[in-house]
């Protein structure tokens, strides 16, 4: 139903059971928040975005009240203005300043508010200044000093399904604390953090030394669903595709290399659309699921371990490819496997952790040695004074650098499944497949569903976006499906844990649009039709036992997570 | 006569503290939509020198339980509930139990602390998330425990539907009377005496030169003793203080301490607001602005009434007392 009210003494137009925040946002009306997110109920906590309804007494917060028709609102006075620095005062004064290296920096709305409303931070001594920092496996700090109590973690770990993070008294304050559920390092706590609190285990110290060893060969490789997203950290519109300005840049970091993972993307593709073949005529061990989010694989054998045989063995696709850059690729240049460096630019937090499997180890090494995340390759841009707008495109590496549209989409919730289904079609009828756009498993809907025939053969496939929406599927009946698709975080890997900051469904909504228009665009579009892959499977992949040692992998159920305390 | 209307006649209101109409929350709850609709009994009573409701339950525990029985049957409720502080469901669970026989009435056993007795962080508890409270509207009697419509009311009112209904309530309520005073206790006097009235019929009028906290002994009003002419508000407690004998500091120590380690901490007012005033008088050593701004944000920003109400002990005090 539509509503008509006033806000600032404007007429705007408003949908009944939308907050007055969503009505004065899209209208342009500024409201200051801290502990909004636009992905979780309202927490109302911080208590910043007070407004003036005429009528009522007293002030309300315009996150939680509902917008009525006829409502006239004020949402700027020198009451609420008074209001808003006291309680932003009381807000820092809990809160570790610690801008230098937060992950917010420039984009912190605790301090451009802070600017904005004059508030001295350092009226109140810190409150949280002897609280701890802890580590989360190789993958997340939470340094508990920079909380501000919102409890947004709170809410979206537990909208994830994990509920790791819950609600503590300690020291006679309800605090962050932790569960005895497993973490799977997907990293939402950390994009849905309006202190800072959260953030990635930092791997740049060590990718600098690297760098400056000279008898390493450093080789970056980058995800597909970086390269719509990491122009937002310089200024450039949600979506901007820079592909060619992500090599130039890390180029001027000192790599050897500078390679594509979307070519991992197109073997995972090839591996997984023929396993599905298998399994799908062996009636064994359906519906197969994904792996290449390594927080759902994590959350597969920590809590529904009796799924672990239907997760796809393929392995993911920087590892694939880290393992063929140190086999391959070091054959072909001459190159001590030993001394390669592989470091992998992901949009993801969970990847810090999925390097360390051992099951993914071959000839003693490591495929991937280190993962930055989408936002520590900004930092690192950043302190070399590296602008990506202003940057002038490189062009990727051979060999890894011939990759499909199908490589290119996996960054995005359902992009799998549809790389996997334009193979496997082909593949299974020897038919040109007509329409290979999956429209109905694409966008932000929280689970998605698609039938196709192949051959004789129903297809069923689900589409999960947000690990949250996985236990719905994992309970109640999984065995309808043939294939599911599982991304923990909302959106796939373009809204992943180590991505720009901040992140909401439009913003994740323009870097996916953004991933499909590359595809769209491009010359090969079928994993299976690329010829790099084609070379690969007749020069290299010539048995099975060399495509399981670098394709395949294993899992088991896991043992406990360690939570550090670090001070 | 349908009960609503001698609960109107009476004028009886709600006896927890916030005074709203008995009658008039009763027939919200009788008409709200909703398929199933459940009574809850609040016995939270966690206020310092209140303990009125805790005498009720002792003394006089079948005419709660009938009071409650009767609120079941007129909005047909699925269930009741009596939501019971630590203590008390320690001493008189059992007890309960017996009068309760088989009625659909749960004990349920409060966990939380102060902020446990809140009208929605009740439901939170007993749907068995943290005692936190929620956004109003919607209020509990079109969206309570469980998204029903639920009808809260305090043990003392519900004593008074009893007595109302046998047709023996002659306007009186109860009062926790305490501190420097001779005879401290609970009282059941006439509900419009005024406080000098009741000390003096109580026996506790003091001889000194004396101030009270009237209404809550955490969140009550400082009145002096020249303004006593008038009722209790609130929980109905009148505590004493000998206005020579009493150190103001370690009496806004301990409010503050309590509110601090009470609130829920989920508004920044009310976590980081409570913390600093305990901060500052702990320490003995208060910025007054400090102090000013807090209090206004409290006031007008706090998400539920907890943390609206904490500055008026402390405003009162200072402002009558401390000169």
């Amino acid at each position: 139903m539509k509503i008509k009210l006033k806000i600032n003494d404007k007429e705007v137009d408003g949908s009944k059971g939308e907050s007055i925040l969503t009505i004065a946002k899209r209208n342009g009306v500024k409201i200051p928040t801290a502990c909004y997110h636009s992905d979780l109920e309202p927490q109302g906590s911080c208590r910043l975005c007070l407004v003036h309804i005429k009528g009522r007494e007293g002030l309300h917060t315009s996150c939680s009240t509902l917008a009525e028709d006829g409502m006239e609102i004020i949402t700027d006075s020198s009451e609420i203005r008074k209001l808003r620095k006291i309680n932003l005062e009381l807000l820092l004064s809990q809160h570790i300043e610690q801008c230098s290296d937060c992950n917010w920096s420039y984009k912190c709305k605790l301090l451009s508010l802070a600017k904005e409303y004059r508030i001295k931070i350092n009226k109140f001594e810190d409150r949280k200044k002897n609280f701890p920092k802890y580590q989360f496996g190789p993958s997340i700090i939470f340094d508990s000093s920079k909380c501000i109590d919102c409890k947004n973690c709170i809410q979206m770990c537990k909208k994830q399904g994990v509920g790791f993070l819950t609600t503590e008294e300690k020291n006679d304050f309800f605090q962050v604390g932790f569960s005895s559920k497993e973490c799977v390092f997907c990293g939402q706590c950390i994009t849905h953090c309006p202190g800072g609190a959260f953030e990635e285990v930092d791997s740049i110290t060590d990718v600098e030394k690297e760098l400056a060893d000279e008898k390493k060969y450093v080789v970056f490789q980058f995800a597909p669903a970086i390269r719509s997203s990491i122009g937002e950290d310089f200024g450039m519109i949600s979506g901007s595709i820079v592909t060619e300005k992500i090599v130039a840049g890390i180029k001027k970091l000192g790599a050897n290399k500078v390679f594509d993972v979307s070519v991992g993307a197109d073997i995972t593709t090839i591996e997984e659309g023929g396993e599905l073949i298998e399994r799908i005529l062996g009636k064994k061990d359906l519906p197969m699921f994904t792996s290449c989010c390594p927080s759902w694989v994590r959350y597969v054998e920590t809590y529904y371990p009796k799924f672990i045989k239907n997760l796809t063995t393929v392995r993911s696709p920087h590892i694939i490819l880290g393992g063929l850059t140190k086999s391959y690729f070091a054959e072909k240049q001459k190159i001590n496997p030993k001394d390669i460096v592989v470091v992998s630019i992901m949009p993801c937090t969970s990847k810090k952790y999925e390097i360390e499997r051992k099951e993914l180890y071959f000839n003693k090494l490591k495929p991937v040695d280190y993962v930055l995340t989408t936002r520590e390759l900004s930092r690192m841009f950043k302190k070399h004074n590296i602008n990506l707008s202003k940057i002038k495109d490189e062009k990727l590496d051979s060999p890894w650098n011939d990759y499909t549209g199908a490589g290119v989409i996996y960054g995005s919730t359902g992009g799998v499944t549809e790389s996997a289904l334009r193979t496997v079609y082909e593949k299974m009828t020897g038919k040109k497949l007509e329409e290979i756009e999956f429209k109905s498993i694409r966008g932000m809907k929280g689970s998605k569903e698609v039938k196709i025939r192949i051959g004789k053969k129903n297809i069923r496939v689900a589409v999960i976006n947000g690990l949250g929406n996985a236990k719905k599927l994992l309970e109640d009946d999984p065995y309808k499906y043939d294939y599911v698709e599982v991304m923990a975080c909302p959106g796939g890997c373009i809204g992943g844990g180590g991505q720009p900051m901040p992140v909401n469904n439009d913003i994740r909504k323009k870097r996916a649009l953004s991933l499909y228009k590359i595809d769209k665009k491009w010359g090969i579009r079928m994993a299976h039709e690329s010829p790099l892959v084609k070379l690969m499977y007749k020069e290299f992949f010539k048995n099975k036992e060399i495509v399981h040692k670098f394709c395949h992998t294993s899992y088991s159920p896991k043992e406990k997570m360690n939570i550090i305390k670090i001070k | 006569m349908n009960i609503v209307r001698k609960i109107k006649e009476a004028d009886l209101k709600g006896r927890g503290g916030g005074g709203f109409p008995t009658g008039i929350k009763w027939e919200l709850v009788k008409k709200a939509k909703g398929k199933k609709k459940y009574v809850i009994c609040n016995a939270s009573e966690g206020e310092p020198n209140v303990f009125k409701d805790g005498y009720i339950l002792e003394n006089y525990p079948k005419e709660v339980i009938n009071g409650i029985n009767i609120a079941a049957d007129f909005i047909s409720a699925e269930y009741s509930y009596i939501y019971l502080n630590k203590d008390y469901y320690k001493k008189i669970k059992n007890r309960l139990e017996d009068i309760i026989g088989n009625k659909k009435i749960i004990i349920f056993e409060k966990k939380a602390g102060y902020i446990g007795g809140e009208e929605t962080a009740v439901c939170e508890s007993i749907e068995g998330r943290r005692a936190e409270p929620k956004k109003k509207p919607p209020f509990l009697t079109d969206c309570g425990l469980f998204n029903c419509p639920t009808l809260m009311n305090n043990v003392e009112t519900f004593y008074y539907v009893s007595k109302i209904s046998k047709g023996t309530y002659q306007k009186t309520r109860f009062y926790s009377v305490n501190g420097d005073v001779l005879n401290p206790g609970v009282y059941e006097l006439p509900e419009n005496l005024t406080m000098v009235q009741i000390l003096r019929e109580t026996n506790n009028y003091p001889d000194f030169d004396f101030f009270v906290q009237a209404g809550g002994g955490v969140s009550g009003e400082i009145m002096l003793s020249e303004e006593l002419n008038k009722p209790v508000y609130g929980a109905g407690s009148i505590t004493v203080f000998n206005k020579k004998e009493t150190d103001i500091y370690s009496l806004m120590e301990k409010w503050a301490e309590f509110y601090h380690k009470g609130n829920c901490d989920k508004c920044a007012p009310c976590r980081e607001g409570a913390y600093r005033i305990y901060e500052m008088i702990k320490a003995r050593n208060i910025d007054m602005e400090k102090l000013e701004d807090i209090f206004l944000s409290l006031k007008k920003t706090s998400f539920c009434s907890l943390g609206r109400g904490m500055p008026l002990p402390f405003e009162s005090l200072i402002k009558k007392i401390k000169k």
